[in-house]
Order: structure tokens, then C-alpha cells, then sequence
């Protein structure tokens, strides 16, 4: 008799443990952005629900080729992933993340619109669920004596060795390096892609970056340009809108951004393909909130990224350590978003291998 | 095991153990048990590095020329597809792309026909969004009513009209290909056999060049440093000797990004070695030295990582010299010099051979280091396939890249047993 109750209360635990330690492995890029995650989603989520337990994974970076080999092995691990866009595509492409129905699975804006219409422009592929806009972009010092009283006022001061001398950091990638090449070589913005499809198109833009081929510095991990500039190894740099912000007000070096012509990206997560349905569910629950109107707003307390939704632009408030006004800083403030781009994701979809190969060649010269 | 063969005594009958059984059965009874015994013993690591090592390695070099994907996801088509010429100029028959149709609306569902783009967007550009397109139009299509498709497809893109394209499914359809190992030479699979790449286009030969005689002087470099610190730990007193064992080991046991990382800050041109030069007036301002991003720094930075590697096999090798040899061969009359190349030197070959072996090879495989100080000219082969491998998500191209890097490392290998000879070599 005994015994039967006690295997009873055992089968019973057995049946509601799962349910009451909810893990749920995040997996991001680490780092500031990584915390900022934390304090604005995962904190306030685990207060209102004390089963929910996140384990974090730094491992954004490898993530395409980790889930692929994951998927491989039929053992997924993760259940939701933070990448960029275009990895989204790709993951999308391969069938490695599910489709996620916007307008079912999302919270509508705290404005009362459509998810759809909320997120707008940066609903990039089926699977991806935004959540914030950055941009690459560049930064100078403020102090280079050879410069005169001059400073860069738009994009094109970076191929402009003459009034600008100096060494320059540019991502060691063709994705915007070709479409910054050609801006200042003449094309109009909206006949960028025309111009890349067109036989010798690739070749101008890099035709046109030869220019400064000499004076470049390429780096390969957002951190690096930061450090060039900050060293004094480089005058003129592109990398990350967040990294930049830190450098000049986290570390106060004489640093500015140059905003013209930023390439917008998106950042947003992914829910794996293979998960079991209750593991699903509970992403999926957890992604509702996390991409709410408010969570995307108080997100940028923590960094200097713009939130994805519309609706919560006009929530974006001051600086949780620094206390200084959050909006100038975002890429999407409408004045440093004067002239802007936004890759054509389909383009390089196709062409990230050519270009790619070219760009490498050439490199090699 | 035949019963006659050991049998040389036929007058005398078989020669018989204490239990009657012919001498030369349980004699290979016993041996048999004892080789299973010396078997189990080993099976653990035998398993382990056949599971680890064996395996993956193996199943690399079947990605490298696996191409199954094409038959798979569109059977009916490759079929369909068998009998088109591909060397005239006009697109397949309806039946064809009826056949396509099929396939794609069943992919579609699978949600394959996309993986499939990407694959073939490898060979051709423009497939990935092309299957990507249609995909999304053909899962509509009723396929009894809403033929002839041709037409249909021909709406959802033109592409669909080029020859290329069709060529491209017909060369890949095989479940093997040629491609990646064709790639990964500058080569593609064209119209008429293989050919070079486009001009601007070929990088994989310059970097596996690269890579090999870069790594030789990152080998040289550390001989020539490692031989006389070798000699020195070899030779001093036992408490100077700890003292500098401890200097060369604890470089070792620092972190890799760290022992880069300073590296750039030393070498960078607002670096430390700079600053010195032009503060000491060797350097003008405006003249500073470029060390880094490019080959030399590559050259310094990995020496430096890879030092220990080198001098711990020259110094197990150098302690066991006998130093009386030298004593005896000035004693003959030698001057210094030919005591040592005539008789220490020859003596620290193996040490020489084991440090350079493990060098080499540790060199031809770095990445990390050369991405972060390699700059555009001191980047390694490697850098290429670790891109494609977390990047651009081409793991056949990077298994063919990396089966030829295999392959060069045991061409390096045989030369040096046929050269040096293998047993030559020794790690202390």
C-alpha cells in the first residue's frame, strides 16, 4: 500500500517536472547587446513567470553553420536564436528555422496596429521576427591635424585621400563596401543593384575602391575599428552604429559619427525547425512578449539600437548608466537617417559567392 | 590455417602438445588469444580515434564530392532532362518542365526547393532567388488542370528560358561531381569539360601557395630562433636552465587571442615598437613601419605562437648529446666550428625534424591568428575554409579545399621520410 503511493507521488513528479523547471536556451551574440537582452526581455519575463530559466549561449556568430550541423545530427539544442538578417534568409532558405506567421504570433502595437504594419520594412524573410535596427556606419577623429579645419560631411569623404589623408577601416566582406564604392562613383541609389546585375558592374565598384586599396585597414570583427580609431591607427572607419556610441560617449575619445548613407541591418530572432511542440509553444510565448511594443522600447535604454516596431520609437528614453537622451543616437532618428541604405538581401543572396570571389581575388592582388 | 604446411616431419607424424593436440594448432590457438587480448586493450583508443578522427575525416571527404541534393529533390526533371542537348541553343520541351513543376510543388512542400537553390547558386548565380520565386508560385499550381507550364515558368522568371540554367541542373544531376575539387583549383565545370575560372575570380592556387611557403618560413623562423635557446636550455646549469624553460613554457600557456592581440598593439604603426623607433629618431614620423595586416606579421606573430613547438623537441633532443663528443672532437684537432657542424650539429637532426614537422603542420592549419594580423596579404587558405564553412555555408567547397590541404600535408610527409626518413625523427 505504501509503496503504491509512493510510486504514484514518484510517477507524479516525474509528469509535472518538466513543467515546472521551463529552460529555455537563448542563443545571442554576447557582449552588451547580449545584456541588454537580459535587463529588457528575459529579467521582467522570468519576474512574471519565476518556472521560466533562460540559458544563454554566445554563439550568434556560427549560429547558420551550428544549427545546420545540429539539424544534421537530428538534435537540436537551442530554441531560439539571435541573428542578422541575412542569415535569416539563408536559415530560412535551408529550412533550418520555421515560418512564423507574424500577425498570429506576435503582440500588435501598443498604437493598436498590425504586427505587420508595426514592423513595416523590416519583415525581411518568413522566419525572422524582428528586433532592432542598426547600422554600419562610420566614425573619424575629430583631431587629425593633416585635415585642416575640414570635416567628412558625407560618405564619400572616405575615397577622398586628398582632403582627407589617412588610413581608413573597412569591413573585409563586399556586401557595402561595393554599394559605398559606387555611390561616389557616380550611381544613384536607386540604380545601385541595376548597376551590380550589369556585366563589369562588381568590377567598377571595386575599380573604385582601388583607389584606396592602399590606405585600407580590413577587419573582420566589429570590435577591431573601435580600437583602430581609438589608437589612432585609422582616421576613418565603418563598423557598427552601437560600437561607435561607446567609443565616444561610453570612452570619450575624440570620435564622430558620420551618418550619411548608413547601411541599415536588421537583427531579430529565428525559432529553429525540430523543436518539440511544447518547446514551441513556450518560445513562442516568450517571443510575444520579448517583441512587444514596451520590450523592443526599453531595449534601448541598455544600447544604442533602434528598435524594429514603429510604435515603440516614440518610448525610446534616456540611457540606463549614462542618463543621457537615447533618440539622436539611434540609426533611425530621421536626422541621421537622412540618406540611408538597406541591402538588397535578394541580390546578395544570389550573388554572395561572385561577388565574394572577386572581392577576395582582388584582395589577393 | 591448413593442417599440412608446418607439418616438415612426416616420417615421425605431427609433433604433439602435452594435451594431444598437434603443436602448431595450439601454438596458433595460444598466439590468437594473446593478439585478442593485445586487441581489447587497445580497442578503447582504437574506438575512440575511429569515432573522433577516422569518421568525420572520412565523412569530410565524401562531402566534398557528395552532390545527391539535385536527384533528390527534383527526380523527375533530372530524368526528363537526361535526353536534352545541352550543347545547343534551345530550352527543354514542355514535358520537361511539366516534370519541374512536379518536383517543385512537392520541394515546396518539403521546404527543399530552397536548399536546392542554394546549392546550385554555387555553380550559377541567380538560382538561389530563383528557386526561391517559383517555389512560392508553383505550391499554387494545380498540376492536372493548370498546364502547359513551360509558359508558366517562363512568367514567373525569364531565367528559366536560359540555357545556363538548364545546363547547370544537368551537369549536377549525377549524386557525384567533380565541382567542389574543380572549385577549389580555380576551375568550374563548363560547356565543354573543365576550365579555368575567370581571371578575376581565381584565389584558391594563390592561397594554397601562399599558405605552403609562408608556413615554410614561420618553420625556418622558428629554427633559427629556437636552435640557440634550445642549446642554452640544454646546456646551462640546471637552476638557469629552469628558470628559462619556465620563460619559453609560459608563453605557451597564455591564451592565443591574448599573445595575438599583443602582437597588433606592439606592432601596429601608433604601436609600441613604432613609437620607440621614431622616438630613438631611427623612423620618421611620417615613415613608420607597416608590420602588421600584412605578411610579416602574420610571420612574426605565428613564430612567436609556435616557438614552443620547436624548441621543446631540439632541447629533449640536444640533453641527451653526449657532450664528451664535442670534448673528443676538439681534443682530434677541430676547430669550434667543425666540432659542431661535423658532429653536434648531425646529432640534433632528429629534434631539427621532429620541431619542423610539428611547425609545418601546425602552421598550414592556423586561421585565427592570420585573420586577426594577416591583413589582405598574410591570410591563409584555412581563413577561406573556415569562411565557407560558418559563412557562406558551402561545406562541399570547404571539404574539397580541406582534402587537398590533407593531401598536401601527406605529400610533405612522404618527401620527408623518403628525404629524412621517418625514423629519423625523434620528440625526446
Amino acid at each position: 500500500m505504501k509503496l503504491t503511493t509512493l510510486a504514484a507521488a514518484l510517477s507524479a513528479t516525474a509528469l509535472t517536472l518538466p513543467a515546472v523547471a521551463e529552460d529555455m536556451t537563448i542563443v545571442s551574440w554576447g557582449g552588451a547587446y547580449q545584456s541588454s537582452q537580459q535587463k529588457a526581455y528575459t529579467e521582467p519575463y522570468a519576474e512574471m513567470k519565476p518556472d521560466f530559466n533562460a540559458i544563454w549561449d554566445e554563439s550568434s556568430g556560427e549560429a547558420v553553420a551550428k544549427l545546420r550541423a545540429m539539424d544534421e545530427a537530428g538534435n537540436v539544442t537551442w530554441d531560439l536564436v539571435d541573428v542578422e538578417g541575412p542569415d535569416a534568409v539563408r536559415l530560412c532558405d535551408e529550412g533550418l528555422a520555421i515560418e512564423v506567421d507574424v500577425d498570429e504570433v506576435l503582440a500588435p502595437g501598443d498604437d493598436g496596429s498590425s504586427p505587420t504594419d508595426d514592423f513595416g520594412p523590416s519583415l525581411i524573410s518568413e522566419c525572422f521576427i524582428p528586433q532592432i535596427v542598426f547600422s554600419t556606419t562610420f566614425g573619424y577623429r575629430t583631431d587629425v591635424e593633416a585635415w585642416g579645419d575640414k570635416k567628412p560631411e558625407d560618405l564619400c569623404a572616405v575615397f577622398d585621400l586628398e582632403t582627407f589623408p589617412g588610413k581608413r577601416a573597412l569591413q573585409k566582406s563586399p556586401k557595402k563596401n561595393l554599394e559605398w564604392a559606387l555611390l561616389c562613383d557616380g550611381v544613384e541609389k536607386d540604380a545601385l543593384y541595376d548597376v551590380l546585375d550589369e556585366d563589369g558592374g562588381v568590377e567598377r565598384a571595386l575599380a573604385k575602391l582601388d583607389t584606396i586599396k592602399d590606405e585600407v585597414v580590413w577587419w573582420s570583427a566589429g570590435a577591431e575599428t573601435p580600437q583602430l580609431l581609438a589608437d589612432g591607427e585609422v582616421v576613418i572607419g565603418s563598423t557598427y552604429n552601437g560600437r561607435l556610441f561607446s567609443v565616444i560617449e561610453e570612452q570619450d575619445q575624440p570620435v564622430a559619427m558620420l551618418w550619411d548613407y548608413q547601411v541599415f541591418d536588421f537583427d531579430g530572432w529565428v525559432i529553429p525547425a525540430g523543436l518539440t511542440e511544447e518547446r514551441e509553444a513556450a518560445v513562442k510565448e516568450f517571443v510575444k512578449y520579448a517583441t512587444d511594443t514596451q520590450r523592443l522600447a526599453d531595449q534601448a535604454k541598455y544600447i544604442s539600437y533602434g528598435p524594429a516596431r514603429a510604435s515603440s520609437q516614440p518610448l525610446v528614453g534616456k540611457h540606463a548608466e549614462l542618463g543621457i537622451e537615447m533618440a539622436p543616437h539611434m540609426p533611425t532618428n530621421p536626422e541621421n537617417a537622412q540618406r540611408f541604405l538597406v541591402n538588397n538581401l535578394d541580390w546578395w543572396a544570389d550573388n554572395q559567392d561572385d561577388a565574394e570571389a572577386k572581392f577576395q581575388a582582388w584582395l589577393a592582388q | 590455417m591448413s593442417d599440412t604446411t608446418t607439418d616438415d616431419s612426416p616420417q615421425t607424424g605431427p609433433v604433439l602438445a602435452a594435451d594431444g593436440t598437434p603443436l602448431h594448432r595450439s601454438l596458433a590457438r595460444a598466439l590468437r588469444r594473446q593478439k585478442l587480448r593485445a586487441l581489447m586493450l587497445i580497442a578503447p583508443l582504437l574506438i575512440f580515434i575511429i569515432v573522433t578522427f577516422i569518421l568525420p575525416v572520412a565523412d569530410m571527404l565524401y562531402r566534398s564530392v557528395e552532390n545527391g541534393i539535385v536527384s533528390e529533390t527534383l527526380p523527375r526533371t533530372v530524368v526528363a532532362l537526361a535526353d536534352w542537348d545541352a550543347s545547343g541553343d534551345t530550352p527543354p520541351d514542355e514535358a520537361v518542365f511539366a516534370a519541374l513543376a512536379a518536383d517543385i510543388q512537392i520541394a515546396a512542400e518539403e521546404k527543399t526547393h530552397t536548399k536546392l537553390g542554394s546549392r546550385l547558386n554555387y555553380e550559377n548565380p541567380g538560382m538561389s532567388s530563383l528557386f526561391r520565386k517559383s517555389g512560392r508560385q508553383v505550391k499554387r499550381w494545380d498540376l492536372e488542370t493548370d498546364g502547359p507550364f513551360m509558359e508558366k515558368f517562363l512568367d514567373i522568371d525569364e531565367d528559366w528560358g536560359d540555357i545556363d540554367v538548364w545546363r547547370t541542373i544537368q551537369t549536377y544531376s549525377p549524386a557525384t561531381t567533380s565541382g567542389y575539387y574543380l572549385a577549389a583549383v580555380d576551375m568550374q565545370l563548363g560547356a565543354d569539360g573543365p576550365e579555368m575560372r575567370p581571371e578575376n575570380e581565381r584565389i584558391y592556387l594563390k592561397l594554397f601557395g601562399r599558405t605552403l611557403m609562408m608556413s615554410l618560413a614561420i618553420t625556418l623562423s622558428c629554427i633559427a630562433l629556437g636552435y640557440p635557446v634550445a642549446w642554452l636550455l640544454a646546456n646551462l646549469p640546471m637552476r638557469t636552465s629552469n628558470l628559462l624553460m619556465i620563460l619559453v613554457l609560459l608563453p605557451f600557456w597564455t591564451s592565443l587571442l591574448v599573445r595575438t592581440s599583443a602582437w597588433k598593439i606592439l606592432l601596429q604603426q601608433q604601436g609600441v615598437i613604432n613609437d620607440i623607433l621614431v622616438w630613438i629618431g631611427l623612423v620618421s614620423d611620417d615613415a613608420r613601419l607597416v608590420m602588421i595586416n600584412n605578411q610579416l606579421g602574420t610571420i612574426i606573430a605565428m613564430t612567436h605562437i609556435l616557438l614552443p613547438f620547436m624548441i621543446l623537441p631540439m632541447y629533449s633532443v640536444m640533453q641527451s648529446i653526449n657532450p664528451s663528443y664535442l670534448r673528443a672532437a676538439k681534443s682530434l684537432g677541430a676547430t669550434d666550428w667543425t666540432a659542431f657542424w661535423r658532429v653536434y650539429f648531425p646529432q640534433t637532426v632528429p629534434g631539427i625534424g621532429a620541431g619542423s614537422i610539428l611547425v609545418f603542420i601546425l602552421a598550414i592549419g592556423y586561421y585565427i591568428t592570420p585573420a586577426l594580423v594577416g591583413g589582405t596579404t598574410g591570410t591563409f587558405i584555412s581563413n577561406r575554409i573556415a569562411f565557407h564553412i560558418s559563412t557562406s555555408l558551402n561545406w562541399g567547397l570547404a571539404a574539397a579545399l580541406g582534402g587537398i590541404l590533407l593531401a598536401v600535408v601527406l605529400v610533405f610527409y612522404w618527401a620527408y621520410d623518403k628525404f629524412v626518413g621517418i625514423d629519423n625523427v625523434k620528440l625526446g
